[in-house]
């Protein structure tokens, strides 16, 4: 790293020549430029190619401020746990009230032998209720982000893995999916009674997904789970969700009797409405899962 | 009635919902009404809250389910919860409608409908970090805060605009882990997540001195984090790409009302989490004193330097939320009153400046350069008054609502110790730089030159004009009219604080 450059850089910075996108890319591009036709990543990806010396220099800086960064970071975070009440121990803060009640009375309250399903659908449930939109938000944005034109031949990657014609992964891959799925659904709907639920059972089902499309090539996994399905099942899952919940929380805050009742514990059906969101929840995780490989893979959904 | 006006903070947050998911399904043009009925729907939710809590005196709390405090989630509403639901349901209501033409330009067809799911998706979030009295459920809707935002950046899709989207997300996942960190830290020293309970179990814990540590560096996480997804200096280099090259309407909306809802965060933090005496024992708001009046200084100056409008705009922003972490960081309730102030106007008038830019450089070519865009207000006259008040508001022109969060800053510095001559010397220097910007770019629109005599002058744009008026008459309503937003300011603060 040599004086001068820092020196040019800063000079350069202080005239306010700071945009780095316009030096990268050599000349400065008009901003209308047309949306799509040009694909936007590979120039992004030129950035990285692109060895401009007093980048070079720049980089090393960079890199040398995160690492000191990091290290701090690091420093401080270690120094605050060893003033963190031990972990497991009785008499931490974290064991009180609220836990006793979630442990002891869980199971009576919420209808659920799994005490996670009952806080995080029960007693919690606006909390998990935005963790779902949370998924539904990233499949969006990532729909926006890949979805490419639907005129545009995408080029296949010279390394580009077909597994259709893998003797391995195709036939145990085959054997493995009506595995999975069947698993996945046992984890959905028995998860207010062991351990699982939405999350666990929806990634099972959205990797068995993946897998289907993996190994019997994208088009037709489209042609099975087109971009309507997925629309309809995510409508049909948040929908459910928010509708259904919104009467639980309505009838909670107004202190009015809510029809859905805890019901016997331990029977597959009972624990209220957390049999019906764990299967809501894990339909929503699936679809984003699913979503996001054909994205990356193809880059549109039918 | 005034029993049921309690649902409504509840109903707008479900309504928002609701219509994130149906607009998954439906075409554009419905899309587009369905979102700007939504954000009307519930400014009158909002504003009914608002006016029940003032009619009643008091705020209220809204339990999320069966369960009472500590076991169930709950949402809150005071004074101030539903103020700024309100002003972020307005400011999104008028970006939307008023960047109308560049949103149909911007983005590519088929998309169309994901923008407006992403400006719900914002508008959920920002209702219900308004209203949450839980810090996860605040962590919950930072999240869908941060994806929607960089949806709504990215769906422009040109090179530039990735590459900013991406440098905002980075940023702003650096910002949201850190608030992560501090509310796990928070969380195990105190085993609770709603705020009544934790700010009674912080004041135990600050009162015994136990935990001093993971005290002082859960505080500091959770400023930091929030400070560097508002955008804070040094935090701020995100800010001219992402403004600059976003579509208007994002603009606007990025920054005029999401980093104004992970302030609100904060400030609810300092409030109701840790309680005032606890956090300014830290000495926190020394440090956001100090960063937040150099980025007033250093964003003026970088604003200066600048060639094209929106990249000057955006340094603004800078220079602007630097104020409210000035207010913020004089530590007295007066500063924060300040700060609220700031925060209104600022939301009133930045989306107006991005958008009137936007119609200008329309107007001269597409380019944004300050040598093309001399005359441009005489070939979109609406844009040019819009862009003249925004600006006028900005520098802190008396009848404006820019003058009074300047006027409530000074006055809280003269009460402040030590900080009083460093504040005015700042606020002296500060409206000179604003002015030497802003009003060379008001006399460059309105010169009476033609450089590009090819240019007609436009036809107006009802939706623009619609949008900018609305955003206009509230700027100018509140600057003549401040004083029932202050002491609405100060009343919430009381509320706040018990």
């Amino acid at each position: 790293m040599n004086m001068k450059m820092i020196k040019a850089r800063l000079a350069a910075w202080w005239r306010g020549e700071e945009d780095l996108t316009e030096e990268l890319y050599g000349s400065p591009r008009p901003e209308e430029a047309p949306a799509v036709p040009d694909t936007p990543l590979p120039r992004l990806h030129s950035t990285f190619v692109i060895a401009h010396t007093e980048l070079r220099a720049f980089r090393w800086l960079y890199a040398v401020l995160s690492a000191v960064f990091c290290l701090i970071i690091i420093g401080t975070m270690l120094y605050a746990v060893t003033y963190m009440p031990p972990y497991g121990s009785a008499d931490t803060p974290t064991i009180n009230e609220v836990f006793d009640r979630y442990v002891e009375q869980g199971m009576a309250e919420t209808g659920a032998v799994n005490t996670v399903a009952g806080m995080i659908l029960d007693y919690r449930a606006f909390d998990t209720l935005g963790e779902s939109f949370v998924l539904f938000t990233a499949t969006c944005t990532v729909i926006i982000l890949m979805k490419d034109d639907p005129d545009l031949k995408k080029k296949k990657h010279p390394y580009f893995v077909d597994y259709r014609y893998d003797p391995i992964v195709h036939s145990i891959g085959s054997l493995l999916i009506p595995v999975l799925l069947v698993f996945g659904a046992y984890i959905l709907f028995n998860g207010h009674l062991s351990p699982g639920g939405g999350f666990s059972g929806g990634a099972v089902i959205g990797s068995a997904l993946m897998l289907y499309a993996m190994i019997f090539g994208e088009e037709r996994a489209t042609r099975v789970i087109s971009e309507r399905v997925i629309q309809t099942v995510v409508l049909c899952a948040l929908g459910f969700y928010a509708l259904s919940k919104s009467y639980s929380f309505f009838t909670g805050a107004n202190h009015l009797t809510s029809i859905i009742g805890p019901g016997t514990p331990g029977n597959i059906f009972s624990a209220g409405l957390i049999l019906p969101l764990n299967v809501a929840v894990g339909c929503v995780v699936a679809c984003t899962m699913y979503t996001f490989y054909i994205l990356f893979k193809r880059g549109r959904l039918s | 009635m005034i029993d049921f006006i309690r649902n409504f903070p509840f109903f707008s947050i479900i309504l928002s919902l609701c219509c994130a998911v149906t607009t998954f399904v439906l075409p554009k043009k419905p899309a587009r009404i369905l979102s700007l009925s939504l954000f009307g729907v519930c400014m009158a939710l909002s504003g009914a809250t608002l006016l029940r809590n003032l009619y009643t005196g008091e705020g209220f709390v809204y339990r999320m389910g069966h369960f009472d405090a500590p076991f169930g989630n709950e949402i809150a509403a005071g004074l101030l919860e539903p103020a700024c639901a309100l002003l972020f349901g307005t400011v999104l209501f008028c970006s939307v409608l008023a960047g109308k033409e560049r949103l149909l330009t911007d983005i590519a067809p088929g998309k169309e409908r994901f923008y407006y799911i992403m400006a719900d998706l914002a508008h959920v979030a920002l209702l219900a970090l308004c209203y949450t009295n839980d810090i996860f459920t605040g962590y919950v809707f930072v999240e869908i805060c941060t994806l929607s935002s960089a949806g709504l950046l990215m769906i422009r899709g040109t090179g530039k605009s990735l590459a900013a989207a991406t440098r905002y997300m980075i940023f702003s996942l650096i910002g949201s882990g850190l608030f992560l960190l501090g509310v796990i830290f928070l969380y195990g020293i105190t085993g609770h997540l709603l705020f009544p309970q934790l700010h009674e179990t912080v004041a135990e814990i600050h009162a015994a001195g136990t935990y001093a540590v993971p005290l002082l560096i859960s505080a500091a996480l959770m400023t930091g984090g929030l400070a560097v997804k508002s955008g804070l200096f040094p935090f701020h280099f995100w800010m001219p790409d992402t403004y600059g090259t976003a579509t208007p309407s994002s603009s606007g909306i990025l920054s005029g009302v999401i980093s104004k809802a992970y302030i609100f965060l904060l400030l609810k933090v300092i409030y109701r989490v840790l309680g005032t005496d606890v956090y300014f024992a830290t000495g926190a708001q020394n440090i956001l004193y100090l960063f937040g009046v150099c980025g007033i200084v250093i964003g003026s100056l970088s604003a200066i330097r600048q060639t094209r409008l929106s990249r000057m705009v955006a340094y603004s922003s800078a220079a602007q939320i630097g104020y409210i972490y000035m207010g913020i960081g004089l530590g007295s309730a007066a500063g924060i009153t300040a700060s609220f102030f700031q925060i209104f106007a600022h939301a009133l008038t930045k989306p107006l400046l991005f958008l009137s830019g936007a119609k200008l450089r329309a107007a001269s070519g597409g380019s944004d350069a300050f040598r093309d865009l001399r005359g441009a207000a005489h070939r979109d006259r609406g844009a040019g008054l819009a862009f003249a008040v925004g600006s006028l508001s900005m520098i802190g022109l008396p009848i404006f609502a820019g003058f009074i969060p300047k006027l409530l800053f000074a006055l809280a510095a003269m009460d402040s110790y030590g900080k009083a001559i460093p504040t005015l010397v700042v606020l002296a220097v500060s409206t000179i730089l604003n002015v030497i910007y802003f009003l060379h770019t008001v006399i460059t629109i309105y010169l009476p030159v033609n450089t590009q005599p090819q240019l007609s002058r436009r036809r107006p744009d009802a939706a623009f004009l619609v949008g900018a008026l609305l955003l206009v008459v509230i700027n100018v309503a509140i600057g003549m009219h401040s004083q029932p937003i202050t002491s609405l300011i100060e009343q919430g603060l009381s509320l706040f604080a018990d």
